[in-house]
């Protein structure tokens, strides 16, 4: 029983941190369907998502705005907002003069323009550390006093049901909607969209605002469940949205939501009978194990069309 | 009254010159066939009137306006619409959101009468509608290519090599359905390799060779012309 516990309780914890990379990978994954190339300064989107929520939510409190909906559901606009304005930005000033030519060309212009965002963070908000008010506290507990105790935290359930909205809220625009419509055409011949009259840099543009605006519901969520952020906050859970979207399949939008699952849960494992230590050692290994036997991910297709 | 005109146009593909000078004329309900063979440039052709690429000299007019130097996806929504090389049909979208696809600009209203006119035309499509582009027969896909591009209510349709890799039942099929077009008032610019069935149904011809403009008369004396039996339609 104690052991069923345990395994409940990594297997919760795994569901939660992946729910979250899910999120991320959303963006890395639509970008990369739409147009080929890696935004390796997704990472720093969500960074900043973070940061705006806690400077919203430091501001509402200074106000005396004390109501917890109202604090999270402005700090969540706000987080989107400036996370989507910035994702449009990086890509009107450093994709767009580049695109279509060498591929190595975009993928330096992202590097740079991450370093760019990191290092800007770094000097308006400092290097240190910052706590991030953990505003949505307690929880359950399963299991008898005197041994193991499952506990799901109310944090943990707020990151599983907005991201449970936020993927249902996404797929139903993908699917239905005649925006989504054209993302999916798009990113399928952009050459013949554009001969449909569709203006194909709208759709582009709408896809990275799509992303960043994910990556800040993340951004919001992770820097109250970790409890505090720092300018390198947006590096390593970046990489890690970046492998479950491989993992996954990238370029397919249920493939990043599973990666993410996956990728968040075989972390919770390792940490919880392995050693915290080696979790890296094992996610990263995932991805190595999937591009040698599977490089198209478990969900993405190969690129062969019927002629 | 011209729908389409091409004036001495020139299109560079990087320093490589692909047309040398081309000047077409299409006239509003009319069939304009452009035959030639592989490498000739008549895909070169069809695309520079789309602006991808553009033509780095000469003019392009379309309905009196001059288009040269005007943005592929205006050029698209103003009355033209393309069947191009290869169909890219959206393999991954249904028949029906392909079809939408190509009516992106009207209103639900306009697209659900577009749709019914489509699915009238090819009754096949509408059998499929809700089933993957992709995995459909090539005849299907073609018929589905055309229907995309009618959906916006084009003025004028250009058609690169609709018959090409389809069995002769469907070609006959997809020749019928061009010259139905015309009849509904649609002006008509056809690629082919296929001389024979392209000439017998246009009006009038043209001839390109090496990204140059060889012979330009009506279809019938194209047909008869014993230079284009002996080059394109096998002696």
């Amino acid at each position: 029983m104690q052991d069923v516990l345990y395994f409940l309780q990594q297997l919760i914890n795994g569901l939660t941190i992946g729910s979250a990379y899910a999120l991320i990978a959303i963006g890395y994954t639509m970008v990369y369907g739409i147009i080929g190339m890696i935004n390796f300064a997704h990472g720093e989107i969500y960074m900043i998502g973070a940061y705006t929520a806690l400077i919203t939510i430091t501001g509402l409190a200074s106000l005396g705005v004390a109501w917890l909906p109202l604090v999270l559901l402005v700090a969540l606009i706000c987080a989107m907002l400036v996370s989507s304005s910035m994702g449009w930005a990086v890509e009107r000033v450093a994709y767009r003069p580049v695109r279509g030519r060498h591929r190595l060309i975009p993928l330096i212009s992202a590097i740079g323009m991450s370093i760019f965002l990191q290092n800007y963070v770094h000097l308006a908000q400092g290097s240190r550390n910052i706590g991030f008010p953990a505003l949505i506290e307690g929880g359950f507990q399963f299991g008898a006093a005197d041994s193991f105790q499952t506990s799901i935290s109310y944090m943990q359930i707020t990151i599983f049901i907005t991201t449970l909205i936020c993927m249902t809220v996404l797929s139903l625009f993908i699917s239905r909607s005649r925006i989504g419509r054209a993302c999916r055409a798009v990113s399928q011949d952009l050459g013949m969209a554009n001969l449909l009259g569709i203006d194909t840099n709208r759709i582009i543009s709408a896809t990275f605002v799509i992303g960043a605006a994910l990556a800040a519901v993340a951004g919001l969520l992770l820097g109250m469940y970790y409890g505090s952020i720092d300018p390198l906050f947006g590096f390593i859970a970046g990489l890690k949205a970046f492998t479950a979207a491989v993992l996954g399949g990238i370029g397919s939008i249920p493939g990043a939501m599973l990666g993410g699952l996956i990728l968040g849960v075989s972390e919770s494992m390792t940490s919880g009978y392995l050693s915290g230590e080696y979790k890296d050692v094992v996610s990263f290994g995932l991805l190595i194990l999937i591009l040698l036997f599977k490089p198209t991910g478990l969900l993405g297709k190969p690129e062969v069309e019927k002629i | 009254m011209s729908m389409l005109v091409l004036e001495d146009v020139h299109t560079h593909y990087g320093k490589i010159e692909a047309l040398h000078g081309v000047s077409v004329e299409v006239n509003k309900g009319e069939i304009v066939s452009l035959i030639g063979a592989n490498g000739a440039g008549k895909t070169t052709l069809l695309m520079t009137i789309c602006g991808n690429p553009r033509a780095t000299s000469g003019r392009v007019i379309l309905g009196g306006r001059d288009i040269t130097r005007q943005a592929t996806a205006s050029t698209m929504r103003s009355g033209l619409a393309i069947v191009p090389e290869g169909r890219r049909i959206f393999s991954g979208l249904t028949v029906e959101e392909n079809l939408h696809m190509g009516g992106f600009f009207n209103s639900k209203a306009e697209i659900r009468k577009s749709q019914d006119y489509v699915y009238e035309l090819f009754p096949r499509l509408k059998e499929r509608q809700y089933q993957r582009a992709g995995t459909m027969s090539g005849g299907e896909q073609q018929m589905l290519a055309i229907g995309r591009a009618l959906m916006s209510k084009p003025q004028m349709i250009l058609l690169d090599e609709p018959s090409l890799g389809l069995a002769p039942l469907v070609i006959r099929q997809i020749f019928e359905i061009v010259g139905h077009l015309r009849d509904e008032g649609i002006t008509v610019f056809l690629v082919e390799q296929n001389a024979h069935q392209a000439l017998n149904l246009a009006d009038r011809g043209y001839v390109l060779e090496t990204g140059r403009i060889r012979l330009h008369d009506t279809g019938a004396n194209l047909l008869a012309n014993p230079d284009v039996r002996n080059a394109y339609l096998g002696g």
